[in-house]
């Protein structure tokens, strides 16, 4: 089997959570937008922590800031330190249920959410709304889902 | 499986380069101004996602055009028909009064005001960074649009780009937390800055001393002074002119003139280079 196998796959599943998180959706349900690209990107990690990594999280939050037209740099710094956490704990992250792998994402969901408004607040006076921290939770109740879809993909396609 | 990295120690040296990359692309990013053209290619390689992320809201305004009843329909063209024959009738007056003026102008030496280029824009509806206060407009470099240019719509003043690709481009709206508008208050010609506030109904105007004549329900016009924005196009009116003693400025508080949250089209205009000989002339003198 080549290194490069199922490459094309991961990629493809990262650009259609890029492209959710760019979707318009009605207003009253922007607050609740599941950080997608954090949940794939997560799966991948726990998933293939030797393949998919730092690497792909510098990448992924590049095309980020460019989709949002957010300062460059600000989604690849908090992506990547989201990444070393869950590829340095992949093995804990793996043998646990679901629900408590949900808190987890939850948690680092927030963490990444934090570095983004620390790192824009160094640039603009921005002030943090209650209504940015709603989609954690959105994004912990959707963890299970993608975790499952994601987990038949990697089976159905051997990507190893 | 042949690993890519052997231990751990590895890991955490991808995570310095990362972290170093990135912080380096922060600080180029917002203080360099050379990086903007990188920008430019980096953004045109990522349109087509732009553009399939804006595919569901063109269908669903392709199927209410096409669900739209005749009767509705006939009371629209009436509607404008009407409306253009009025402004049909104020444009015969607008252009004597375009010749007056350009005659008058002429006597004072002063600049003279000639046609820009224009050209009309609309909104693609995708999401952005929620820290700052931006739209994304359909036209981009491939249309002569250039980082800094004036966007207005038919009401006033809208922002001004940002941010350029190929095929689209990023409007900072007038009230994004980082933006600021040389205003002079209609009634009077008081100059301020408008600053926006992060809310995208509203403006604050800063070091305006208390005892400045201004009130609630003056128009704010953009004064030209800055070079960004060309002089005279409404920006704002004021809502709250607040004086507390032992401050050393008034707090004066503006609502934007253009419907912010509901804009569709803009109309993006080109400063025009031809009639600046006239403005150093002016100076010279």
């Amino acid at each position: 089997m080549t290194p490069a196998h199922g490459r094309f796959k991961i990629i493809l599943t990262l650009i259609l959570a890029l492209l959710l998180t760019v979707l318009p959706v009605p207003e009253p349900l922007d607050n609740f937008r599941p950080d997608w690209v954090l949940l794939v990107l997560g799966y991948w990690c726990m998933a293939l922590p030797y393949r998919v990594n730092i690497g792909y999280a510098w990448i992924t939050g590049l095309v980020l800031d460019l989709l949002l037209g957010a300062p460059l740099g600000i989604h690849s710094l908090a992506l990547s330190i989201i990444v070393y956490i869950i590829v340095m704990n992949h093995r804990l992250i793996r043998n646990i249920s679901l629900w408590q792998q949900a808190l987890i994402v939850g948690f680092l969901t927030m963490l990444n959410k934090l570095i983004i408004f620390w790192a824009e607040k160094l640039l603009f006076d921005i002030s943090i709304t209650p209504m940015y921290l709603w989609s954690i939770l959105s994004t912990m109740l959707i963890w299970p889902w993608i975790f499952l879809i994601l987990r038949k993909i990697r089976r159905q396609f051997a990507i190893r | 499986m042949k690993p890519i990295f052997a231990t751990s120690t590895s890991l955490q040296l991808r995570l310095f380069f990362a972290v170093i990359a990135s912080f380096s692309l922060i600080i180029f990013d917002s203080k360099f101004d050379s990086f903007s053209n990188v920008r430019v290619y980096l953004n045109t390689a990522v349109s087509p996602l732009i553009y399939a992320a804006d595919i569901p809201s063109e269908m669903l305004k392709g199927v209410s055009n096409t669900v739209v009843t005749r009767r509705d329909l006939k009371k629209q063209v009436t509607e404008q028909r009407d409306k253009l024959f009025i402004q049909q009738v104020q444009l015969l007056e607008f252009k004597h009064l375009k010749e007056e003026n350009k005659r008058l102008r002429a006597l004072l030496n002063s600049p003279v005001h000639s046609d820009q280029r224009k050209l009309v824009a609309e909104i693609i509806t995708v999401n952005t960074d929620p820290f700052s206060l931006q739209v994304v407009i359909n036209k981009g470099a491939l249309d002569g649009i250039y980082i800094g240019q004036p966007v207005l719509n038919e009401q006033g003043v809208v922002g001004q780009i940002v941010d350029v690709s190929a095929t689209y481009s990023r409007v900072l709206l007038i009230s994004d937390i980082s933006h600021g508008i040389p205003v002079r208050v209609q009634r009077n010609d008081i100059r301020a800055i408008a600053n926006g506030s992060g809310e995208l109904n509203s403006l604050t105007l800063p070091y305006v001393p208390h005892s400045t004549d201004i009130q609630a329900g003056d128009v704010l016009v953009t004064s030209g002074l800055g070079g960004v924005f060309p002089e005279g196009y409404p920006v704002a009116t004021i809502t709250d002119f607040n004086y507390q003693m032992g401050q050393p400025y008034a707090q004066v508080e503006a609502k934007p003139i253009v419907a912010l949250e509901r804009i569709r089209y803009v109309l993006l205009i080109w400063d025009d280079k031809d009639n600046t000989p006239d403005t150093d002339k002016e100076e010279t003198l």
